[in-house]
């Protein structure tokens, strides 16, 4: 049985006198015991939305949130707010964007961690020091004890967010959703973080949810990839065949768009077209067409349906590309 | 910190210098003066000219001046003229000072204690009624002058909820140690003293808090709006941390900052308002002596209050800039 099993995630915003918007559109992913997901996507596809859908963070007022989200067999959008605050950092973890941002400037690194210890396994203050100094040095903070008592300005960014790690994981939960926790750090360092949650879900068998808008991130970290376009999930596939066959003409683009340092030189950089603000409603067709090369006149005016293309993979497309011949995936 | 602390003390003794001279030349300045108050209309010239010369008035303003400083150096601050004729200055401030001491702390107090809460339930449900209610009761209570109040609490209320209306503390036979008319009572066990003592504050200390109240409560609300747009709110959420938790150690603790610049700024706002409430209450305290030591031109008690109020207001206000380095890490390690 799936650890989680996302199935017609859907939320809503609705303001008083404008339009409804649908940011996440019937998304449906499971994420096995110790497997990690990739969510991918452009800015505003909706995979923060559905992070913090599957977490109960949305804001009550304004969001409507429908379809289920199973954890363990349990709805996790049925519960009440108590159950709710009971599962979070005790079965789900999450680790933000911005690191500095994301830590409480006026409280001591110390306190953020125990809190949670304190709170879901019931250590008293003492122990859950010791705790925290151990959670500290195992996400790589030199000097773990001193900086307990040091506030988030005085660390380094990378700290930080691994800091923001040792919190999420603190309850050893059985899931860790991961929202573009790299973005805002030096290249070098989000080396060492993806590294770092890497080997950490690794031995903890944690499950991981990384969301992330950086192919290269899923293609160091993920075993399944969820490809979100527009709210909706575009094409699922495993890492390997993704990268060797994208069949989405969005996949595509994608991955071509990354430059490559093998490419010849003055090669043209390979964008896709267009921007999302040219999308069509998904009512009206594919979402994609406007922006599309392989666009037909069926793309306007059907939607098309998520189709099981064989190998564990999923596809909503009425002209996918064409898979390169067996030899070259092969090579 | 502790440079930091000095520093302002020094400009304080400055601030004060300063001060003391200007308020030497202006209360000078005000038509009429302590000889025509303590004479009336009708005296003759050379009673009037004895008075003068009897006050030093005659005297040219520096030198006057100068003889001042040189007397208050040794803590003599001169005579009162008007307020308790023949009393010291020092006397009055040091007699009516706990007085309006205990009637602003119990008027902060109630800002602080109602203004602080329901600053943040009205962000909590912000848009709501609840919130539009309280944020048009606020506006209320910057807007209603403190005397119209005072007459209201003391005319309609007080009658109501059996409160007093006049005075500090009815005839009792109290033990006095500090002067602190409230604390006195607690101190020597006194406690129908204690309780006079503290229900002849309430109406007067009602009708001061409306205004600080009504900031408090806009600044609490207003902060309290940003903190909870912070993302580490968002992560305290996401730690499944209980809500009283989330709002006690990530909420307010960070909203905290404005709130209590707030608090020392108001501080001056109440001293004007004590002037107002204590006359309306007739309650003795340092306002109701500057109503009247203007009313009849109390040179040495006018000068002694303003400038106690203007240490006072000071002295707060460097407590709450030494405060921040409590709430805020950041402003410590600078």
């Amino acid at each position: 049985m799936p650890l989680l099993e996302v199935r017609d995630l859907t939320v809503v915003f609705e303001r008083k006198g404008e339009k409804p918007f649908t940011a996440v559109d019937h998304v449906s992913f499971d994420v096995e015991p110790g497997q990690t997901v990739g969510l991918v996507g452009e800015s505003g596809c909706g995979k923060s939305v559905t992070s913090l859908a599957i977490m109960g963070l949305l804001p009550r007022r304004g969001a409507r949130v429908s379809g289920s989200v199973q954890y363990e067999g349990v709805n996790l959008l049925s519960l009440s707010d108590r159950e709710m605050r009971d599962k979070r950092g005790r079965d789900l973890g999450m680790v933000f964007q911005d690191p500095l941002s994301s830590l409480n400037p006026v409280i001591p690194i110390g306190v953020q961690v125990t809190e949670v210890l304190e709170r879901h396994r019931d250590m008293p203050r003492k122990k859950a020091m010791l705790e925290a100094a151990e959670l500290l040095d195992k996400v790589g903070i030199p000097d773990p004890t001193r900086r307990l008592s040091e506030y988030p300005h005085q660390l380094s960014g990378g700290m930080r967010q691994r800091a923001l790690i040792a919190i999420a994981l603190a309850c050893r939960p059985r899931l860790l959703i991961a929202d573009e926790p790299t973005t805002a750090l030096d290249v070098t360092i989000q080396a060492q973080i993806l590294a770092l949650l890497k080997e950490l879900v690794h031995d903890l068998g944690t499950a991981l949810v990384m969301i992330t808008h950086d192919l290269g991130v899923v293609a160091g970290l993920c075993d399944e990839v969820n490809v979100l376009y527009a709210g909706r999930v575009v094409e699922k596939a495993h890492r390997h065949e993704l990268f060797a066959a994208p069949r989405h003409p969005y996949t595509h683009g994608l991955l071509s768009s990354i430059p490559r340092l093998d490419a010849p030189r003055g090669e043209k950089l390979n964008p896709i077209r267009g921007s999302v603000s040219d999308n069509i409603p998904w009512s009206e067709g594919c979402a994609f067409a406007p922006r599309c090369p392989n666009k037909l006149d069926v793309c306007v005016r059907v939607t098309p349906e998520q189709e099981d293309i064989g190998g564990g993979r999923l596809l909503r497309c009425h002209n996918p590309v064409k898979p390169p011949v067996a030899e070259e995936v092969s090579a | 910190m502790l440079r930091y602390t000095i520093r302002r003390l020094i400009q304080l003794v400055g601030v004060v210098l300063v001060l003391s001279l200007l308020l030497f030349a202006w209360l000078r300045a005000l038509p009429g003066g302590p000889v025509s108050a303590l004479l009336g209309e009708r005296s003759t010239p050379e009673s009037r000219e004895a008075l003068t010369k009897q006050l030093g008035l005659d005297q040219p303003i520096f030198v006057q001046y100068v003889k001042f400083l040189g007397r208050a150096l040794s803590g003599d601050f001169g005579v009162s003229t008007g307020v308790q004729p023949g009393d010291s200055a020092l006397d009055i401030f040091l007699q009516r000072f706990p007085a309006t001491i205990e009637l602003s702390a119990l008027a902060i107090l109630i800002a602080v204690a109602v203004g602080i809460p329901l600053g943040y339930m009205a962000a909590k449900r912000r848009g709501g009624w609840f919130d539009n209610i309280s944020v048009g009761g606020s506006l209320l209570g910057v807007a209603v002058p403190v005397f119209f109040l005072a007459y209201v609490l003391k005319d309609v209320l007080s009658s109501a909820l059996g409160l007093p209306t006049e005075g500090r503390q009815d005839a009792i036979n109290a033990t006095r140690v500090t002067g602190f008319f409230v604390l006195d009572g607690v101190l020597t066990q006194e406690w129908d003293a204690a309780l006079n003592a503290l229900e002849h504050l309430i109406l007067p200390a009602v009708a001061l808090a409306t205004i600080p109240f009504a900031v408090v409560f806009r600044i609490t609300r207003a902060a309290v709006l940003d903190v909870l747009d912070e993302d580490f709110v968002r992560t305290a959420e996401s730690k499944g941390l209980t809500a009283p938790t989330i709002r006690r150690r990530h909420v307010l603790r960070n909203a905290m900052l404005p709130v209590v610049t707030t608090i020392g700024l108001q501080t001056g706002a109440l001293l004007a308002g004590a002037v107002l409430t204590e006359k309306v209450f007739s309650f003795a305290g340092v306002g109701q002596a500057l109503a009247i030591g203007f009313e009849r031109r109390d040179y040495p008690v006018l000068l002694l209050l303003i400038i106690m109020a203007t240490i006072v207001y000071v002295v707060v206000n460097l407590l709450v800039d030494l405060s921040y380095a409590l709430i805020d890490p950041r402003i410590r390690t600078r």
